[in-house]
């Protein structure tokens, strides 16, 4: 079984955008169930993804940061026991102009056959890139990513 | 890429085998992807190319190799379109029912 996955979608908008919308948190919490990113921005600073409650749902390091055109972040869940003992996986944004559009390139590849984190995210990351789409493209994000999710 | 270009990549029979054997193992190469298909590689390529034209399918060099992987960004999205807030989790309960009742040998 494959320990990464590729997912690609065309957003109307500008890399720049984009760029801003990944990173900062007044954009993130609306589409990412009310997460942010604590974070320097540069390379080998400390990346902590935080919940709606502050508590720090994952965490790694930036290993490159090159705006607006790519990003590569260590990443270890922090909240699922399993998930955690994994070690860290590594998650990788490309963004290139397409058109009148950016074709923005995710590939997060983990460290160990049926990882639990992979498990976790494959199934999240389709919505939360829908979600960022729309809210880009109609200023409005998806309802089913707005909030933080109960059963999680 | 429209949605027109994923519903007409979706209307071939051909063309889901290859995403189904791309969901239960993903990040193959075209020879993976062929063998034991009753297609020629010319005709896996020209599929592939189709899904990738669509957005169905990503590729990463991998070394010398071209590695394919199911991107379902673009199913989410129809699915997004035409499933409301609501009835996600109920959707979801059902088709895990559905799986249950029909697989033989479960996991």
């Amino acid at each position: 079984m494959s320990r990464q996955f590729i997912h690609v979608t065309y957003i109307r908008t500008t890399p720049e955008k984009l760029w801003e919308a990944l990173i900062r948190p007044e954009f993130t919490r609306r589409y990412w169930v009310e997460s942010w990113q604590d974070c320097e921005w540069k390379v080998g600073a400390p990346w902590r993804m935080l919940g709606p409650d502050g508590e720090v749902k994952d965490a790694g390091e930036v290993l490159e940061y090159d705006p607006p055109r790519r990003l590569v972040l260590s990443w270890r869940n922090e909240f699922i026991p399993e998930a955690k003992a994994e070690g860290y996986s590594r998650c990788t944004y490309e963004l290139e102009p397409a058109g009148d559009a950016v074709k923005l390139t995710l590939t997060h590849e983990f460290q160990t056959e049926n990882s639990r984190l992979y498990q976790g995210v494959s199934g999240g990351w389709p919505l939360i890139l829908a979600s960022l789409k729309s809210l880009l493209e109609t200023g409005d994000a998806l309802e089913a990513t707005k909030r933080w999710p109960e059963n999680v | 890429m429209s949605m027109d270009d994923v519903f007409k990549a979706l209307a071939d029979e051909s063309r889901r085998t290859l995403l189904d054997r791309l969901h239960a193992r993903n990040g193959q190469t075209l020879g993976d992807l062929c063998e034991g298909l009753a297609m020629s590689r010319q005709a896996v390529t020209k599929h592939l190319a189709i899904l990738e034209a669509a957005n169905l399918v990503a590729t990463r060099r991998q070394g010398r190799e071209k590695l394919h992987f199911l991107n379902p960004v673009p199913i989410n999205d129809i699915a997004e379109r035409w499933i409301g807030k609501f009835e996600r989790d109920r959707l979801a309960a059902l088709s895990d029912l559905k799986r249950q009742l029909e697989s033989d040998d479960h996991e």
